[in-house]
């Protein structure tokens, strides 16, 4: 009777193991490209890029720690880009000093296209060029326009993407500001 | 003679052997008088192996004059590779033969391997030059590996073949009967698409389409053969010649689909007249051929290359192919059609050893699995290659 | 469970079929049957016990070899379904809305029903990897069943046999010398089979000669095989083993490495030979223009240095410089690139003539690199061209603006201001390929179109796979494990010398009975001993199946 009842427990566990692993086997499979990609929570990878008029000036992540950083990536073909850009440069002049810093980085394209775009529109703030794509990289940027909201904890409390009007844009920067003393 | 036609006239020498090994083989294994048979049998069969080792011979220096020529192993196209394993299969023939003395095997072997090199012939055998990702001497070792042990595989579906000629009643009605004549019935088609193919080329006949391919481009298209199927949206530019009877979507290649459609006519017509004249099924005039084989012998025959072959098939198609892809293309699987299809191969084989070692499947069934394992290697040498695309083909998108 | 106790008193598990000392059929239908069924030595697999709890239940089924054949052949069947049409992952659009249009524009209705019943996404879909890996739970669960008890029936067999396990073999032979003295007969047998190299075992009157035992445990060893490959696969979704990024990089940039963190490349060259010969009738076939003889990418490799950001570029460390060609990828620490596509002729810069439209003079050449346009291009202290706007990509314009739809420059445009001389004002000129806009109505001077330098683009795959050393090390004990068991045989000859001096024997191999039968040859031969048969063959309806064994 014990060697019976052994076996069975052997068995049993055999195969709850094997289950376990194909299902273990499919569940991956299926999420595997979420996992390889930057989700809501993770730490915002820190990264540093020189600004595009001031070229002493380098943005560094770390360095805003403690505030709220709205991080846009931008191309001069993508049409919503130039579309929220306005809205964006409107609320930023508002929520500036409120602790929120906004950094928009383009997608490799040359100085005299970000600059032409960016004058053409008369909007106001950081703008830096990833001349290597490594940022675009390390934030799993795909389509355009991202926005990436960054607590000032240093966390990704939101990633964005598609167009955003001046009242989602207003409300992330609400999201992201940092506790008033 | 420069190297490549000696080459090629070796080919030649070859294929005449092989035709010769055949009569001599079939008059090894006939036999009106039991007496006198195992004598004749002697005699017959030693003079048909002999024939058959010249054959082999100069289709082995076809092999290494083509190679010299060239640099690198003559298998990187399908006339080239469909040589090569015709030969294979006759060197798989006469290795089994040193093993079990089964002369019997050379009456169906050889038509097999004559049958593979008439095809292998209708394609271009130009010399080019390789292209980068073939330029590894993986080319060899994985491609002649895969054709060594698919040829022994092949020699399974002969016993098989054989077996099935022997053991099936041509006069009485059964699945195995018509299944059987369907198998002869092939043969017969590949005999008019190497008629058809000829006999067209030797008139000349040439079409001149354009065409709109799929990716709405303007294309060229030129026929070999009357024009049955026609291209997407085509022009005809050439006079006095056949128009299309059917216009074909873009994904359909209509000149290879003309071509199977000329080969099942002519091959039809073959199979019709030979009906006509004998008033027998082609099983019915093989069957008291074979009638002197021990079907015991041939049982094991066949699954005895199924053992040697499917270690060397799997060595030689899965696992140097899936080097060589690996230092190639940097994934050492794809689910590239003809890798989706050398898997299928491999897993019919190990369902086959399953089944025969397991639940005791022998004898016949044991040899329709065989024929039906060779039809898939088949089914891979010529459809995958040649209609489904992809990295591995021969076949143009 | 009740055990069976055989008459000679040795206890074996219930669905014994032989003995496992004497080697007795036990059960009805070993006993009535000619040929006794010597799979897994007729020990009892575990899977045929009574137990009917459903533990034992699942595992009986995946036990069963017509179950894992079933599987087999139902494996064989979906991956043939994944050829029909190609899968998503080669044809060239990523959208969901594009895929469906695609397989229904190219394939018709039926494509479309394909697209949809998922069956053109099948090797990376839920249920196709279940039914793999239902596979692999029955190659293990059928060898744990199998293997284990045939292990211990082999280790324990005894020298011994029972008359009535010797008598229901395949090859059996009874009955008296055939020549000389019947004394020396069991000796000249060791002899001679150890001469063929089997292990002689004698026990009293009785004769064990074995050969080739491990030969036995082929099947379950390449069993292993396949396990630990599959492992290796599953491996490959466990993050960190397994990286698959691909990239385009032009000659001349450099860019981060996707899925390489702290690594950047740089293309310095890309490099395309051909082999410069007439089309051949293969060429056509392949759809090949040109044959290309060797195409590769001079690049270098540069790691950031430690404790290093994204974004910064200006610490970089060069790593390797190396030319990847296909067939030889760049290797560094796990990684390997791969040369998998190439662009050829992207416009890089474009040459421009200042010109007077009447004289068709000119006033000076401007080289604009399109990678990195100026504000203006000087000729002169009164003669300069302001570049006002450029768009790589011209696709039409809106409310007046010219728009760019990639930053690819595949159709370039641009909006000069040429100062001259003549016109220190300035003249507003749009130019594109092929089309001319002047705003302002006819200007003096236009920019006329020149010439083009041109680069290429390189498509690199990035790889990094540590489950590779795990895949080879599954495939190798595969490959040992097949041959073990294709090429090796296990045979085994029994013999007992009787009172009366006659020789009783049985022989039996896994397979390949036509070796055997040579070994029995000889020595039947060497010890006179009587003419074997071959029970499977006696039948009178076997007659015909006989033939002729020389043909």
């Amino acid at each position: 009777m014990d060697k019976k009842k052994k076996r069975s427990i052997t068995r049993g566990v055999i195969l709850i193991v094997l289950l376990a692993a194909i299902a273990y086997t499919v569940y991956s499979s299926a999420t595997k490209d979420k996992v390889e990609v930057l989700q809501v929570g993770d730490k915002a990878p820190d990264f540093e890029l020189v600004d595009l008029y001031e070229s002493g000036l380098k943005h560094r992540l770390s360095d805003y720690e403690g505030k709220g950083i709205f991080l846009n990536f931008w191309g001069t073909w993508c049409e919503p880009c130039k579309k929220e850009m306005p809205a964006m440069s409107n609320q930023y002049a508002s929520y500036k000093d409120q602790g929120v810093e906004v950094l928009t980085v383009n997608i490799a394209q040359s100085e005299f296209e970000v600059k032409k775009f960016i004058e053409s529109l008369d909007v106001h703030f950081p703008v830096a060029i990833d001349k290597t794509k490594s940022v675009m990289t390390a934030y799993n940027v795909d389509l355009l326009p991202a926005t990436i909201l960054i607590n000032p904890e240093g966390e990704v409390e939101k990633i964005i993407t598609g167009e955003m009007n001046e009242a989602q844009i207003a409300s992330y920067m609400e999201s992201i500001k940092p506790e008033q003393e | 003679m420069s190297l490549i036609d000696i080459s090629g006239n070796l080919l030649f020498v070859a294929f005449i052997a092989y035709l010769v090994g055949t009569l001599f083989f079939g008059g090894a294994i006939k036999s009106t008088k039991p007496d006198g048979a195992v004598n004749r049998a002697d005699k017959w069969g030693k003079i048909a192996l002999v024939v058959t080792i010249i054959g082999f011979l100069a289709h082995l220096g076809y092999f290494i004059t083509r190679w010299i020529y060239k640099g690198h192993a003559p298998v990187s196209n399908m006339f080239e590779f469909t040589t090569a394993f015709g030969m294979f299969i006759i060197a798989a023939f006469i290795l089994i033969y040193y093993m079990y003395r089964l002369t019997a095997l050379g009456v169906v072997a050889l038509p097999v391997a004559i049958l593979i090199i008439g095809y292998a012939a209708m394609f271009p055998n130009d010399v080019d030059p390789l292209v980068p990702s073939l330029q590894s001497y993986w080319l060899h070792i994985h491609v002649i590996t895969a054709a060594m042990g698919q040829s022994i595989l092949a020699i399974s579906a002969v016993a098989g073949l054989l077996y099935l000629l022997k053991a099936i009643d041509p006069k009485a009605k059964s699945k195995s009967r018509f299944w059987m004549e369907a198998v002869l019935y092939f043969g017969v088609l590949v005999v008019g698409f190497i008629l058809a193919t000829v006999i067209f080329r030797g008139i000349g006949y040439e079409a001149n389409f354009t065409y709109i391919d799929t990716k709405d481009a303007e294309a060229e298209m030129v026929y070999n053969m009357p024009a049955i199927f026609g291209m997407n949206e085509y022009t005809l530019l050439t006079d006095d010649v056949m128009e299309p009877l059917v216009e074909m979507p873009p994904v359909i290649n209509a000149k290879k689909l003309t071509t199977v459609f000329w080969a099942f006519v002519f091959g039809s017509i073959i199979y019709l007249v030979i009906r006509l004249i004998t008033r027998r099924s082609i099983l019915d005039m093989l069957h008291p051929l074979v009638q002197k084989v021990n079907l015991n012998l041939l049982d094991e025959v066949g699954y005895r290359s199924v053992l040697i072959g499917f270690p060397v098939f799997t060595l030689g198609a899965l696992v140097f192919a899936m080097i060589w892809a690996q230092e190639a293309w940097g994934r050492f699987w794809g689910w590239d059609p003809k890798e989706v299809w050398a898997l299928i191969t491999w897993l019919f084989y190990a369902a086959y050893l399953h089944l025969r070692l397991s639940k005791g499947w022998e004898g016949k069934k044991s040899a329709w699995l065989a024929v039906i394992g060779f039809a898939i290697i088949l089914f891979n040498l010529i459809v995958v290659n040649l209609v489904i695309a992809g990295l591995h083909s021969y076949a143009s998108n | 469970m009740e055990k069976i106790i055989c008459v000679c008193g040795h206890e074996n598990p219930a669905g014994t079929k032989l003995c496992g000392k004497c080697g007795r059929p036990l059960t009805e239908e070993a006993k009535t049957s000619k040929i006794v069924d010597m799979k897994y030595d007729g020990a009892a697999i575990r899977s045929k016990t009574r137990n009917k709890s459903i533990i034992d239940k699942i595992w009986n089924f995946f036990s069963s070899v017509r179950v894992g054949i079933t599987l087999i052949i139902i494996n064989l069947i979906a991956a043939s379904i994944g050829t029909i049409f190609p899968q998503e992952f080669y044809i060239s659009v990523s959208t969901e809305p594009e895929k469906a249009a695609y397989y229904e524009k190219t394939y018709g209705s039926l494509g479309k029903l394909y697209y949809e019943l998922g069956l053109s996404n099948v090797y990376s879909s839920w249920w196709f990897q279940v039914l793999v890996g239902l596979l692999a739970i029955s190659i293990i669960v059928a060898s744990i069943d199998r293997g284990i008890p045939l292990h211990k029936s082999l280790k324990n067999q005894r020298v011994k046999r029972h008359e009535s396990f010797m008598k229901r073999q395949r090859i059996i032979a009874e009955g008296a010398v055939t020549e000389g003295d019947s004394a020396n007969t069991m000796n000249l047998v060791e002899e001679k089979m150890k001469k063929l190299r089997y292990k002689v075992r004698r026990d009293g009157n009785a004769l064990l000669a074995e050969r080739g035992r491990f030969a036995r445990y082929g099947p379950y060893i390449n069993h292993v095989g396949l396990i630990v490959f599959l492992t290796a696969v599953m491996l490959r979704l466990v993050p960190g083993f397994y990286v698959d990024e691909s990239m385009w990089i032009r000659e001349g940039e450099m860019r981060a490495v996707p899925g390489m963190e702290g690594y950047f490349i740089e293309n310095e060259k890309f490099i395309l030979e051909t082999h410069d010969n007439q089309q051949t009738e293969n060429q056509e076939l392949q759809g090949v223009n040109v044959v290309a003889k060797n195409y590769q990418t001079d690049v270098k490799l540069y790691k950031q240095a430690d404790n290093s950001i994204p974004g910064q570029a200006d610490n970089l460390e060069l790593v390797k410089e190396y030319s990847v060609r296909v067939n030889h990828p760049l290797q560094h620490d796990g990684y390997a690139f791969y040369q998998m596509d190439f662009r050829l002729n992207e416009i890089k810069a474009m040459n421009f003539e200042l010109t007077n439209k009447e004289t068709g003079a000119s006033l000076g050449a401007v080289s604009i690199d399109l990678a990195n346009p100026q504000d203006e291009y000087v000729i002169n202290d009164q003669t300069k061209v302001e570049l006002m706007g450029y768009y790589p990509d011209f696709s039409g314009f809106e409310n007046g603006e010219p728009q760019t739809a990639t930053p690819t420059p595949n159709n370039p445009a641009f909006i000069f201001k040429m100062v001259t001389p003549d016109k220190p004002e300035g003249e507003i000129s749009f130019v594109a390929i092929q089309q001319t806009i002047e705003p302002n109505g006819d200007n003096t001077h236009k920019m006329a179109f020149n010439s083009v330098e041109t680069r290429n683009m390189s498509g690199l795959t990035v790889h990094k796979d540590s489950t590779i050393p795990m895949l080879a090390i599954g495939g190798a004990i595969f490959m040992i494990g097949v041959v073990i068991g294709s090429y090796w045989h296990h045979r085994r000859l029994w013999v007992e010398q009787l009172e009366d001096g006659t020789i009783r024997l049985a022989a039996h191999t896994n397979k390949n009975w036509f070796g055997i039968k040579k070994d029995l040859d000889a020595v039947t031969a060497f010890a006179h001993l009587p003419t074997y048969i071959d029970q499977s063959e006696d039948d009178q309806d076997e007659k015909e199946k006989e033939g002729d064994s020389t043909l």
